[in-house]
């Protein structure tokens, strides 16, 4: 039982993370996109639609991460080539995402989804208990590890990353250096966009395979306030998303048990936690200030 | 290729009027680019999208029945969002005003008075400016990201209304339909003429404009959002809390979106169900950028975007595609309002090839 509940909720958490990772690069290049659940739900969209297609959910899922990439493009092209306001574009490419994924996915209501089928480690995954919920996973879920680990060498330890940050933190000074600011916050936003369809591609591929409209339920946006939970650090993002996904699940087993409290009372229990979590973090304005990126959400046109 | 921007000395007079007009064209063209891609003739599938809708009376009344909540809730948001306060949340402030707006009718169905109505749609927007007051509280007291918690409050007012009419406020009459008694004829906003089904929202909306238009550009008021939006640190050396404004800008885009939901619910539904919006409190984003931030530029992007809505109705019967199409181009017209917003601030150069950039020319 206690095997079969926290299986579900590393399923659950993975898009979490995998989505927030993706932000947190972005944001760390001083860029705000709030279209992760936009980019997310195209990511599902395109991931099915491949996967259904093909009959290999292994090109779905570089489907949903090609199309999440693509659409952030088109935030990089409004926010960086043409400075639009980065709160009213990220809302936009939400807006478009879900509007666009339900036409897309139209066609694709009531098909069976093509299930991602686990990656079984030999061995390994006939150690008792911790074998079948670390190593008899889907593919996403090494990713979503690789891809914390991974971001957190790239930004504290690579030159790059470290650019990143500069650019994130001052995008002037960065420019002054002669680092090319738009070119990389573009590859910043693209990184973003990818991850977020490769949560989209989870979701439609592994959470539940198959297409329902609006299937990504508001978790972008929640991987968007994991990152504020996170202040902007990878290995507390892979933290977070595990606390929200768990509270996504237990309360899912809470209504299935029926504990006398309305059902529609635990579905809201996600997102009154984002908000309570969202207080706790912000609460103290100094550590905000110290840890958010200085230009986050700035525009920046060069001067030349 | 590439495209440089130079800034202007000041923003373009002209181009603030074509940039939302341009804005239009360019989605209608990608109108008709998706109709193509969905093997209709693209011509004769925007004629039945945005022209059909405007020919037969009763679908006038429609226009205006949609209008009028997008135009409340936006003309509130223009002003949370002239004041850099950033409530998208305003869905659920729709649906609380739907709630609280209720209240009377649903637990006092029988008390019967001309006082009902009134009263409503006071209790609506007290609904509405409390739950963004949720928002306004944290952002002011725990520094909490507006954007986020006035998202999250959405998902919690329809869980809370989808259990009001599943649960407390079910009819008991109602065959176990999740929906509430219907409202009697004291509590039902009438039509406004006998030609069809509008009633007074679209009215509240044309006054909330009008009047929020003459607090921006005649009172120091409007002139406090607008300074304290564009440098809140102007704002502080003017005297301006900019405290009171997350409270003051919030509350209001609150009230009018709750007074939007109450209308709504009191005059085009009749009753409380799990769903009372087709995504009013979304689509007034939109309404908003498209108008500018203009309250009166608002009343005319209204009405395009109420179009959107009949049209994805009208195309569904008569040309057979999906009425999901209207949120594409929902999304396209918003794309494209802020894409071409950057012609008012900047000039817009496309250099093709390697060509020198500005300053180098200039040496």
């Amino acid at each position: 039982m206690l095997e079969a509940i926290l299986l579900t909720i590393i399923t659950a958490s993975t898009p979490l993370v995998i989505a927030a990772a993706g932000e947190l690069v972005t944001e760390r290049a001083g860029v705000l996109n709030l279209g992760v659940e936009g980019m997310m739900i195209m990511g599902a969209v395109c991931a099915f639609g491949a996967a259904h297609v093909t009959g290999y959910p292994v090109v779905g899922l570089v489907a949903g991460i090609l199309g999440g990439a693509l659409f952030s493009l088109l935030f990089g092209f409004l926010t960086l080539t043409l400075v639009a306001n980065q709160v009213a574009t990220g809302l936009a490419l939400t807006l478009l995402g879900l509007g666009l994924s339900g036409q897309i996915g139209e066609s694709f209501v009531g098909i069976p989804g093509v299930k991602l089928q686990p990656i079984v480690f030999p061995l390994l995954s006939d150690i008792p208990f911790v074998g079948p919920l670390l190593f008899r996973q889907d593919l996403t879920f090494y990713l979503s590890i690789a891809l914390i680990i991974g971001v957190h060498w790239f930004l504290f330890k690579s030159r790059t990353g470290l650019k990143i940050r500069a650019i994130g933190d001052s995008h002037g000074s960065a420019h002054a250096l002669g680092i090319n600011v738009i070119r990389t916050r573009y590859l910043a936003v693209m990184f973003g966009g990818a991850c977020a369809g490769l949560a989209g591609a989870q979701l439609s591929l592994v959470y539940t395979p198959q297409w329902v409209e609006n299937m990504s339920a508001g978790r972008g946006w929640i991987a968007l306030a994991l990152v504020v939970f996170a202040s902007w650090r990878p290995a507390r993002v892979l933290a977070g998303g595990y606390i929200f996904g768990a509270v996504g699940i237990l309360q899912l087993h809470a209504q299935a048990f029926g504990i006398g409290v309305p059902s529609q009372f635990l579905s809201m229990l996600p997102y009154a936690v984002t908000i309570v979590v969202l207080i706790i973090i912000s609460h103290n304005r100094r550590t905000t200030l110290i840890n958010t990126p200085a230009c986050l959400g700035k525009p920046f046109v060069p001067d030349r | 290729m590439r495209i440089e921007l130079e800034r202007r000395g000041s923003a373009s007079p002209l181009f603030s009027v074509i940039s939302p007009i341009l804005s239009l064209l360019l989605t209608l063209v990608f109108g008709a680019i998706l109709f193509w891609l969905l093997g209709k003739g693209p011509l004769s599938a925007l004629y039945s999208f945005f022209i059909d809708p405007l020919t037969e009376v009763w679908s006038l009344h429609e226009l205006a029945i949609k209008a009028g909540p997008l135009i409340l809730i936006a003309v509130g948001l223009s002003v949370a969002y002239r004041s850099n306060n950033w409530n998208i949340g305003a869905e659920g402030q729709f649906t609380l005003g739907a709630i609280t707006g209720s209240i009377l009718p649903v637990l006092v169905p029988s008390w019967h008075s001309p006082l009902v109505l009134p009263l409503m749609m006071v209790m609506g927007m007290l609904g509405g400016a409390l739950f963004a007051a949720i928002p306004a509280l944290l952002k002011t007291r725990f520094n909490t990201n507006e954007i986020l918690t006035s998202l999250m409050l959405v998902y919690i007012a329809q869980l809370f209304l989808d259990w009001l009419v599943r649960g407390p406020w079910r009819d008991p009459k109602g065959f176990n339909f999740p929906r509430s008694l219907d409202f009697s004829s004291d509590a039902v906003l009438p039509p406004l003429l006998d030609s069809g089904r509008a009633h007074a929202s679209i009215i509240f909306a044309l006054l909330a404009a009008v009047l929020i238009w003459f607090m921006m550009r005649y009172m120091l008021k409007g002139f406090e959002v607008t300074v304290l939006g564009r440098s809140e640190r102007a704002g502080r050396f003017a005297g301006f809390s900019s405290r009171r404004m997350v409270w003051f800008s919030l509350m209001l885009s609150g009230a009018l979106a709750g007074l939007a939901g109450i209308s709504e619910v009191s005059g085009s539904i009749g009753h409380l169900q799990p769903s009372i919006s087709p995504g009013y409190g979304f689509t007034a984003i939109i309404v908003a950028f498209l108008g500018r931030l203009n309250p009166l530029g608002i009343i005319a992007s209204g009405f395009v975007l109420a179009l959107t809505y009949l049209g994805g109705e009208a195309a569904q019967l008569s040309i057979g595609i999906s009425d999901k199409v209207t949120r594409v181009f929902q999304g396209l017209i918003l794309f494209f309002v802020l894409s071409c917003d950057t012609l008012i601030l900047y000039r817009v150069r496309i250099i093709f090839g390697a060509g020198k950039t500005l300053a180098e020319g200039k040496h």
